[in-house]
């Protein structure tokens, strides 16, 4: 079967300005695609470009097979929500929501009757006469749901549908859209620039810079192997630790030197035989540097650091240490008895460890 | 310390009622000022000749009479014809009112373009519009008497009609341009993939939405149309001459007395329209030029 949505070399520019490159992206059916980036990476624009609201300036854009270069937006069987929520003012909630069938002539009957189901699976059913301006945000944000999921379309497409409610509510809708997800078993593109989000939603993600795809993946893939130093620092929180390092060859193994300041230098070895130059950036995710009572194995590195700060965040405790010129923070459980200002052992879990080429950023191996 | 704050404690009601009293009678003053001619009209058009003749300005009419309202309604002569404002008054009507719909709509229209479909040049067409705003109706003229005679309307109604709607267009874009800039382009967005086309966003989403600013039109160029005394007074001939042109000749034609009371009556007949207008919309004026349109 012909995947639901596939770009390719898709290429869009606003007058001289080129906005993307070269995007290569495709996804089957009940695929949860998220494009995620720093705002003004163009991740909108693209959306838009699937959505048939701007036209693309190069390249192949197919939904469900069909070529869509001359396919107006409500030809293409698709439904979008946006960030502003973009209801229409004057109508009340069920007139939102039954705009589209009316425009495209269906029966009353009909109508009638998928508001209905669709109110009901959205628990709107009491705000049905009321105008958008007398709803809260989380309320605007179910309607706008609304509108979407009673054109039941191939292809479900969201701006950043979250980023106006509160942390809160954010948290609870994100759990929703996920359920409606794997409820309806639709596929979906979904807009973020908040990774969070990305990682919990997705079924594969998309990370974007400058209007450029800088990795495609699961969001396992992403998060264990970062494609280069932009993904490795944007996907996460706390980021993942990226440190400038020498790498010394010792038989299989790898001698990785860490430079401290009026200390001699943290060695580390790696001994998964990696074809490594002779200056890179390693970089570690904050729960591979952690207690050495709670991880044990082969490539657990034992060593001991100076503690600058201690932050407890309930679950865990962040502890940062300064090793190569850089603040690295290390995940250790809540109750540590680890005091700022004094050393502490860590362990080092070298198995989970990524290279980067210091000048291109790119992965190593 | 405290002996200060106490005085100043006593000290600062009076100040304040002091100085809200002083305005009040400054903006009396004004008011009064602004109404002083509107009463002298109002009372002299309700006297007669020997009263206006024998009384003083600002008294009030010893004995009211409608006489000289009726006949600035209906036998007042303007040159030869003595027909009174009625004619003319009906003139402005059929003059205003469609020219007050056509410029209304055409700029809606227009607003809704320029705001909300960015075409290419769309910029440009804007600012030539605003331009249009700023052309001084004398420069206008010939040109204008030109085209109409090309055009076989001079000196016909439906003439003035396009002369006032052409004029008026600038305005009207202006409006409702900056009305709709205000309303996120997502909504246009999230209706075209509801299915909806130009036309039908316009009048499903955009015109429930401008109550305030159609308003601020109506009021805007019936005002400017009904007052106008210059296009009114260049592209008229004897049977089409609107009533601002009519108000002149009463005025100025009159042979032997002078009929104070007629003057004063015609003049207040050829305001009344556009008084009504404010008193009805004028809450609606205020909303509509201070609105910001949208929210959710
Ligand atoms: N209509 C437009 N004309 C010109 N430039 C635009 C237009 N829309 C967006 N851009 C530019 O394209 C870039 C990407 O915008 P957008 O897709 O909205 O970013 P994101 O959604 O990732 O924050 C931005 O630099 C923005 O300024
Ligand atoms: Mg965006």
């Amino acid at each position: 079967m012909a995947p639901i949505l596939d770009i390719q070399n898709l290429y869009k520019a606003y007058g001289q300005t080129e906005i993307l490159k070269d995007i290569n992206v495709s996804i089957e059916k009940g695929d949860f695609l998220v494009l995620v980036g720093p705002s003004g990476c163009g991740k909108s624009t693209l959306l838009n470009c699937i959505a048939g609201l701007e036209p693309i300036t190069g390249g192949q854009l197919n939904i469900a097979g069909l070529d869509m270069t001359n396919v107006s937006p409500k030809d293409r069987n698709i439904a979008m929500v946006f960030q502003s929520y973009a209801l229409y003012p004057t109508m009340s909630v069920a007139k939102n929501i039954t705009f589209g069938m009316q425009v495209r002539g269906v029966d009353k009957a009909t109508q009638e009757k998928k508001l209905a189901e669709v109110a009901r699976q959205l628990q709107i059913e009491k705000l049905l006469s009321r105008k958008p301006s007398q709803l809260s945000g989380g309320q605007r944000q179910r309607v706008a749901m609304g509108r979407a999921l009673v054109r039941d379309p191939a292809l479900f497409l969201f701006d950043e549908p979250l980023s106006n409610l509160d942390a809160k509510l954010r948290v609870e809708m994100r759990t929703e859209i996920k359920r409606l997800h794997q409820d309806l078993h639709a596929s979906m593109v979904y807009v973020t620039h908040d990774q969070i989000e990305a990682m919990t939603l997705a079924t594969k993600i998309v990370v974007m810079k400058d209007g450029v795809i800088q990795q495609i993946g699961t969001p396992a893939e992403i998060y264990r192997t970062p494609a280069n130093l932009f993904v490795a620092d944007f996907m996460g929180s706390p980021a993942m630790n990226l440190i400038p390092a020498k790498v010394h060859q010792d038989g299989n193994a790898r001698r990785i030197e860490i430079t401290r300041d009026g200390e001699a230098p943290l060695v580390l070895t790696d001994r998964r035989g990696l074809d490594l130059p002779q200056d890179v950036i390693i970089g570690l995710r904050p729960e591979d540097i952690t207690d050495p009572a709670s991880r044990q194995g082969d490539a657990i590195e034992i060593a001991d650091c100076m503690v600058d700060v201690v932050e407890p965040a309930g679950a865990d405790t962040y502890v940062v240490s300064r090793l190569g010129g850089k603040e690295v923070t290390a995940r250790l459980q809540a109750e540590t008895d680890v005091r700022p200002g004094a050393r502490a052992s860590f362990a080092f879990d070298l198995a989970k460890a990524s290279y980067f080429e210091p000048k291109s950023g790119i992965r190593l191996s | 310390m405290t002996d200060l704050s106490a005085t100043q404690g006593a000290g600062r009601p009076w100040g304040r009622i002091a100085l809200r009293w002083g305005l009040y009678v400054l903006l009396g003053l004004f008011a009064l000022y602004y109404l002083i001619p509107l009463f002298v009209m109002v009372t002299t058009s309700l006297k007669s000749l020997e009263e206006i003749r024998s009384g003083s300005l600002i008294a009030l009419p010893r004995e009211v009479t409608f006489d000289a309202w009726t006949k600035a309604w209906a036998n007042a002569c303007t040159g030869i014809q003595c027909e009174g404002l009625r004619p003319y008054f009906w003139n402005s009507v059929f003059m205003a009112v469609p020219a007050v719909m056509i410029s209304t709509v055409v700029g809606a229209m227009n607003g809704y373009v320029v705001a909300q479909w960015r075409f290419r040049g769309a910029n440009v067409i804007f600012s030539l519009l605003l331009f249009g705003c700023f052309i001084p109706f004398q420069v206008v003229l010939l040109p204008m008497a030109k085209m109409l005679g090309i055009l076989g309307v001079a000196g016909t109604i439906p003439g003035l009609i396009m002369v006032h709607v052409i004029y008026g267009i600038g305005f009207t874009t202006l409006f409702f341009r900056n009305y709709y800039v205000t309303i996120p382009v997502e909504l246009v967005k999230a209706a075209k993939i509801d299915g909806a086309g130009f036309f039908r966003i316009f009048f499903s989403i955009f015109l429930p939405l401008s109550l305030p600013i159609i308003v601020v039109s109506v009021i805007w160029q019936f005002t400017q149309i009904w007052n106008d005394f210059l296009f009114g007074v260049s592209f008229s001939q004897a049977g089409t001459q609107p009533i601002t042109v009519a108000l002149n000749n009463i005025v100025n034609s009159t042979t032997g007395v002078k009929e104070y009371n007629v003057d004063m009556a015609a003049a207040i007949i050829a305001a009344l329209p556009t008084l009504v207008v404010y008193v009805v919309a004028g809450k609606y004026f205020i909303r509509g030029l201070t609105a910001g349109s949208v929210k959710g």
